[in-house]
């Protein structure tokens, strides 16, 4: 827990006409800890979030990453700099393959004069699928039919899949659970715990406290736009975080204990 | 889990996908297995009329330019667009391309009714005919790419329009004066006893095919028409990708304008205007989803032969051609709702 942070926000504020949605939060995260993203509704989660994966550009403030200062214009920039995020609406295309689905936009090409013309390389992108589900523990009946028969937790895991394979160092995901049903929901947390032992930084914003407990290596709590606690999650409890997103004050609530 | 599910936890994937596989095949194959049973009838009612070799080489020819067309349409299909221009765009071609051709070879030519153009001039010709057609794609693409107009407004109204300028440009009526080069080798010529026709247009859905199913530019067709915000959110050049796609369809349409001229040897103002719709039901008999994302190349040549050799068939038969129209609508219903229990089907799964 001593490691410096991977991904750290400073002084974040961001404004949409009057509302302050962040009003100067911080935020960091570690490479190889999932850290749970928690707060109630407006709390301001989306919006950092946004700013982090290159989706909006802050007011003011800063972002480094492994200790550089840098600054995404856009969720590609973020892409590029070992970023990525698994969408709550998933963003896969249904009617093709989890492999196809896997290297969208970063086909490998056949080598040589092939694959100077245009030609894929279907074999070795799916052998490295194959691989990458290997990997990470997922386990689809077929790597061949297209993602829209699979069941929405298999769908969920080669989203995340794809977000493990080309980011390197940090995956927002935002509520991966929330339409899933209690099987599914263990096996996306086991391939979450598994992305993290990779040594990938996973943010996870959540509503689910109790999933969060249950997951998450440490917890940042947002309240009207600032952080106002970050606990190991041995130290957190359902009581002390609801108490400091709603009063923002955990370690009150913590100290006659 | 017991060790013995555990074993047959392992086992279920293999023997599903195996399952999977055949009812694809099935599921898919049932229009090549119409089109075979189509063609086994007619060849056992009437072999020696059906089986000829002038009947065959007719079907082929007939078939040429229509598949030329559908290969295009097929790519903007399973992008989730649809072409409505094709008909037009092809009457567009062909008379910038026999006018510039009429132009460049004043001579007439030894045939009644043809020019002495030689093979510069039909190559001149060509070249206009694949740009004019590329440049009504060019406007179909950046109307449904950039400006975000539905591709079924956008491509009726370059119909409109490509086929209003071709009036204007001869005041109504074809140019019937072409190359004498261009209607012998190519429209009447033959190589190895292949219609040339036939040549170019299995050489375009072969290419096409290629295209679809083997590069990088087929797999973003297919995410395109799969899910726009997917494609787009995987860094994919949705905007690109969508103009080059109706680009590939209007060239396509210039290069079946030539095919038109050469076999007809005259421009054929009257004679498209229901390709459009010929060519989608093609596509769609040939299990391509009118959805996007999901089609074949191959399909559409099946696609393509099925009305034609209805057509065909019922001639030699002696039933009025009327009912082919009612049996290929009949079967083009009956192709579309298969494929809608089958996507109803998967996602139940």
């Amino acid at each position: 827990m001593t490691t410096a942070a991977l991904l750290e926000a400073r002084g974040i504020r961001r404004r949409f006409g009057h509302v302050h949605a962040l009003d100067g939060a911080d935020f960091s995260v570690r490479a190889g800890e999932i850290c749970a993203l928690i707060g109630d509704n407006g709390a301001g989660k989306s919006t950092l979030l946004k700013i982090l994966s290159g989706a909006e550009q802050p007011d003011a403030g800063e972002i480094r990453l492994a200790g550089q200062k840098v600054r995404f214009d856009s969720p590609a920039a973020a892409q590029r700099s070992g970023i990525a995020t698994v969408y709550q609406d998933l963003a896969l295309a249904p009617e093709l393959s989890p492999f196809e689905n896997l290297f969208l936009g970063r086909e490998t090409m056949r080598p040589g004069l092939l694959g100077r013309l245009g030609f894929v390389d279907r074999p070795a992108m799916q052998r490295q699928a194959t691989q990458q589900f290997a990997r990470l523990g997922v386990r689809l009946r077929s790597g061949r039919v297209p993602v829209s028969s699979l069941s929405g937790g298999q769908r969920q895991s080669v989203a995340i899949a794809r977000a493990a394979m080309w980011a390197n160092r940090v995956i927002f995901m935002d509520e991966p659970t929330a339409a899933l049903g209690v099987v599914q929901t263990g096996r996306v947390l086991d391939l979450i715990r598994q992305v993290r032992d990779q040594g990938i930084a996973v943010v996870l914003v959540s509503h689910n406290m109790p999933q969060v407990l249950q997951v998450a290596d440490r917890i940042e709590v947002l309240r009207l736009g600032r952080r106002v606690a970050q606990l190991p999650v041995t130290e957190a409890s359902v009581e002390r975080l609801v108490a400091a997103m709603t009063s923002g004050v955990a370690d009150a609530a913590a100290a006659p204990a | 889990m017991t060790a013995t599910a555990q074993a047959a936890d392992a086992a279920e994937p293999e023997a599903r996908e195996a399952t999977e596989r055949w009812q694809r095949l099935l599921g898919g194959g049932w229009i090549f297995l119409l089109l075979l049973a189509l063609i086994a009838i007619f060849a056992a009612l009437r072999p020696t009329q059906f089986g000829s070799p002038y009947n065959l080489s007719m079907l082929t020819v007939n078939a040429a330019i229509l598949l030329v067309l559908s290969v295009g349409q097929t790519f903007v299909i399973i992008a989730a667009g649809i072409d409505l221009s094709v008909g037009a765009v092809l009457i567009f071609a062909s008379i910038t391309s026999a006018l510039v051709m009429l132009a460049l070879s004043g001579a007439s030519g030894s045939t009644y009714g043809t020019t002495a153009g030689g093979w510069g001039v039909v190559g001149i010709g060509l070249a206009v005919a694949l740009l004019s057609g590329a440049f009504w794609g060019a406007v179909n693409g950046v109307l449904v790419a950039v400006a975000r107009i539905p591709a079924l407004i956008v491509t009726l109204g370059t119909f409109g329009m490509s086929l209003g300028f071709a009036q204007i440009l001869t005041n109504g009526t074809d140019v019937r004066a072409v190359p004498e080069t261009l209607v012998d080798r190519i429209g009447a010529g033959t190589v190895a006893g292949v219609p040339v026709l036939v040549l170019i247009a299995a050489a375009t859905a072969l290419l096409g095919g290629i295209v679809l199913h083997l590069t990088r530019f087929g797999v973003h067709v297919f995410a395109v028409g799969s899910d726009q915000e997917a494609a787009r959110r995987a860094g994919i050049n949705v905007r690109g990708r969508l103009i080059a796609i109706y680009v590939l369809s209007g060239t396509l349409a210039g290069l079946a304008a030539m095919m038109a001229t050469a076999r007809f040897a005259t421009t054929t103002i009257g004679g498209h205007a229901m390709d459009n719709l010929s060519t989608i039901s093609a596509v769609v008999l040939g299990g391509t989803s009118l959805f996007g994302g999901i089609g074949s190349i191959a399909g559409t040549v099946v696609g393509v032969f099925i009305p034609i050799v209805l057509l065909n068939g019922f001639v030699i038969l002696g039933i009025p051609p009327f009912w082919q129209t009612v049996a290929t609508g009949a079967v083009l219903v009956l192709a579309v709702w298969i494929d809608q229990l089958k996507r109803r089907a998967r996602e139940r799964a």
